[in-house]
């Protein structure tokens, strides 16, 4: 068992798990901010793997990961303005229009995909990584955990802003308006249908970015359905971190450590079969809403279309 | 001998006056050409019954719905309200019905919203402008509690705060009271004296004669959408508050010379030893948190009979019929059925025995929208012979069933297959009506049948109520408008707070005896 938890081991297990959890916490940000709106965002695998596409196709022709991640948020963009347009503007069916994004912007990437590189999958550059000085000196966590790609690090910086955001700002008082009454809001003198169209491209820049992510840094190239469920276990994190920023990046590194193992395991050569190693995420998901999804307290307005004066 | 007041008063000029407003839904004209002035220094009361066009008059103040016709003038110049926003802007506050408040939020960030949304919320700015303006008229309130947390006057005052931290001039009251206790009732009253005295304009809506009297300086009496009467200051000034009760009585349920839809049916007097087709004997339901049970009703209704059961809207009106029903359990009492006790009984052994209800519900107990007119026929025999057979549906049978029964009835829809939920209102209470006349028919429960309608519609179903009554049964007819009861009825009880008040037989008194015992004096 000493082989296991070699340095080696437990380095490779911390890196990698930094960068499975950095897709699933920009989801999860992006989800929350929707839910918190009022706007249940089942579109949100659809965003990933659109921000997937465009940020590899961004970062291949121009050689630039930062304006990969440009256009992989922009591609993100574009899918969170059709649900805009259906479920917060014309008020129809969140969860249908969130399940045909989805299910249409992966065939869509998967198409395009085909037709632009056949059964090529290009390889992008690895990534120049930001080192911060001192603490990436600490043993085994030092290397694992500051020695990444400067998103990183503005991810997890983004944890703070958003907190301050709905703790502090206006803003985040109507977005927990929208999301908890939103006629209350209305009266108040501010546009449901804007705050939670802010809301859901908001949603949609993260969710595209943490596709670009996922498929520049994380894979390093981009293959049909890369996103593999990312985008639903954001949708997981942002229900049982009830609206705070923080539980999300806690959660999201939970859920990191557990894809990280998978890899890991594989590579330390556990006596286990891939299968069954493979499902450890996803048993830490069911584990995770036995135990924490009963008290997830959702907004009251979630899933349901705002109409002004309705009767 | 004008006041002084009255006369500095009279000079002042309106902020907003509506010029004949009209406001339509479907099926209904909520409000129809309505004038109305509201000037500062004045708490101008709305009074109506429900459906009397109350919260549309104010949906369109607030920017919450548009009039189909007719302007609003602010200050004189016509200006549409477009968005709650633009309300606020032009200084109209409003005081919903429903708090407004988001229940998660502290007080002070409820008050916070509508501010810049890039803004920091200046927390400390606004705890000196509350605390002075609370200071000002007396009352407190904490900064820091969660809105869900507070009772409902609370929410209320922080409403009413929220307006006036935005400099509102005019302050929109709808139905505040309704949910208050009676001190809450009397500090809101108080704080809307000392409001108008500071010069705001008040628009107090209540189906309270009470408290529009005691609170109000004028008072505009709308009904059926219409302005039936307006009380100037002067007027209210100078007359006793019983005089001015009774005039407000009469314009509420007075009589109208206009209204084309009186019936004229000269009741019948049933002698005390006719046998009870249906009576009830202290039937009690427990009250819940929205609505106040029932306590010892018993009353008789003799075959033949049209009882007609009066009262403002909520007084247990809707419970009775459902325990009549069987749709509520009753906690306690009898009810007999041509001496059959079926308080036990379930709802469809009930319908068996006779007893049909014609719910006000009309889409949503009574039908369901997206069947079609043919199937909601016979929506409580679904697999019941000869309809079904062996669970089989025979189509053929259900729609020669479905026509004939559209004829019979005058239902006005495209064709039997048409989903319910398309029809107008009048057609689907005709749906219904067929629906609970069919097969053996005894005593039929009707709750407020032709709330909503149009006069043609109105008149029909009054006429079909009527005939019910003459080929023997005995009917029910709950309904808030007392004209409806007072037209076709043979006697009417009043029901308030879940009791029934009074039996009165419809005599030529019976308008004025009615009326009293709705808003709580004695007959």
């Amino acid at each position: 068992m000493s082989d296991l938890f070699s340095d080696v081991f437990l380095g490779a297990l911390f890196f990698g798990a930094v960068t499975a959890a950095i897709p699933l916490l920009l989801a999860g940000l992006g989800e929350q901010m929707s839910e918190k709106a009022g706007v249940l965002n089942i579109g949100i695998e659809g965003m990933m793997i659109a921000g997937a596409y465009a940020g590899f196709l961004g970062a291949y022709y121009s050689e630039s990961l930062w304006l990969g991640f440009a256009t992989g948020a922009f591609g993100g963009i574009v899918v969170a303005s059709i649900m805009v347009l259906l479920c917060v503007r014309f008020g129809l069916n969140q969860i249908v229009i969130g399940i045909g994004l989805t299910l249409g912007f992966e065939g869509l990437t998967a198409l395009l995909h085909h037709f632009q590189f056949s059964r090529t999958y290009p390889r992008l550059p690895a990534a120049d990584v930001t080192v911060v000085p001192y603490l990436s000196d600490i043993p085994i966590l030092g290397p694992a955990l500051f020695k990444h790609h400067l998103v990183v690090y503005l991810a997890v910086l983004l944890v703070f802003v958003l907190a301050f955001v709905y703790r502090r700002m206006q803003l985040g008082l109507n977005l927990q308006a929208a999301g908890d009454k939103p006629a209350a809001l209305d009266v108040a003198g501010v546009d449901v249908v804007r705050t939670r169209a802010f809301a859901v491209f908001t949603t949609g820049a993260l969710a595209g970015l943490g596709g670009a992510y996922l498929a520049n840094i994380g894979a390093g190239i981009f293959v049909p359905f890369i996103t593999n469920g990312a985008g639903f276990l954001g949708i997981v994190l942002a229900m049982l971190a009830r609206g705070r920023p923080f539980w999300v990046l806690c959660g999201a590194l939970l859920f990191g450590v557990c894809l990280s193992l998978t890899t890991a395991l594989q590579v330390a050569g556990i006596n286990i079969p891939t299968d069954v190693i493979q499902m450890i995420p996803f048993l830490a998901v069911m584990a995770m809403l036995i135990m924490f999804g009963r008290k997830s307290s959702l907004p009251a307005a979630l899933g349901i279309p705002y109409e002004r004066g309705a009767r | 001998m004008v006041p002084p007041s009255a006369s500095n008063q009279a000079e002042q000029p309106a902020i907003i006056s509506l010029e004949g407003v009209t406001k339509r839904f479907p099926g209904v004209i909520a409000n129809d050409s309505v004038n109305l002035e509201i000037r500062p220094g004045e708490v101008h009361v709305l009074l109506g019954e429900n459906g009397a066009g109350k919260s549309t008059l104010i949906g369109m103040l607030s920017g919450l719905q548009q009039p189909d016709a007719g302007r609003i003038l602010i200050d004189g110049k016509p200006t549409p309200i477009l968005s709650p926003r633009h309300a606020l802007s032009l200084g109209i506050g409003t005081v919903f019905q429903h708090a407004m408040l988001v229940p998660g939020l502290t007080v002070a960030e409820n008050l916070l919203l509508g501010e810049p949304w890039w803004r920091l919320p200046k927390k400390e700015a606004l705890r000196e402008k509350v605390t002075a303006l609370a200071d000002s008229l007396g009352v407190r309130i904490d900064l820091d509690a969660v809105a869900s947390q507070l009772s409902l006057g609370e929410q209320q005052f922080v409403e009413i705060l929220r307006a006036l931290l935005r400099d509102s001039r005019v302050l929109i009251l709808d139905e505040s009271t309704s949910m208050l206790t009676p001190s809450g009732v009397e500090e809101l009253g108080a704080l809307m004296r000392r409001l108008v005295e500071r010069g705001l304009a008040i628009v107090f809506i209540t189906h309270k004669l009470r408290e529009a009297a005691a609170f109000g300086d004028r008072i505009s009496v709308l009904k059926l959408g219409r302005k039936v009467s307006e009380i100037s200051p002067e007027r209210f000034r100078s007359v006793g508050e019983d005089e001015l009760i009774g005039e407000i009585v009469e314009a509420m349920f007075g009589k109208q010379h206009d209204d084309p839809d009186a019936a004229n049916r000269s009741p019948n007097i049933f002698p005390v030893e006719t046998p009870a087709i249906l009576s009830v004997d202290n039937l009690t339901l427990a009250p819940s948190a929205t609505t106040p049970g029932l306590a010892g009703i018993s009353f008789e209704l003799r075959p033949g009979e049209l009882l007609g059961i009066a009262g403002i809207d909520g007084n247990g009106q809707k419970q009775l019929a459902e325990v009549l029903s069987g749709q509520e359990k009753a906690s306690g009492g009898r009810i007999l059925l041509e001496n059959r006790p079926i308080e036990r009984l379930s709802v469809g052994e009930r319908r068996d025995l006779g007893l049909r209800y014609l719910t006000d519900d009309r889409l949503g107990e009574g039908t369901v929208g997206t069947f079609a007119v043919s199937v909601n026929f016979l929506l409580k025999q679904i697999d019941h012979p000869p309809f079904w057979k062996k669970g089989i549906e025979q189509s053929g049978l259900i729609e020669r069933h479905a026509v004939q029964l559209m004829s019979e009835y005058d239902v006005r829809a495209p064709g039997s297959q048409t989903p319910v939920g398309r029809l107008s209102g009048g057609n689907i209470q005709k749906v219904l009506l067929a629906r609970e006349l069919a097969g053996g028919a005894k005593v039929v429960i009707f709750n407020k049948p032709t709330y909503g309608l149009d006069l043609a519609n109105t008149l029909a179903i009054r006429q079909r109520i009527l005939d019910i009554a003459a080929e023997g049964k005995g009917v029910l007819l709950i309904s808030t408008d007392l004209e409806e009861l007072l037209g076709i009825c043979d006697r009417i009880a009043v029901m308030d707070a879940g009791k029934l008040t009074g039996i009165v037989d419809n005599s030529p008194t019976a308008r004025t005896d009615v009326g009293r015992l709705m808003i709580g004096l004695a007959a």
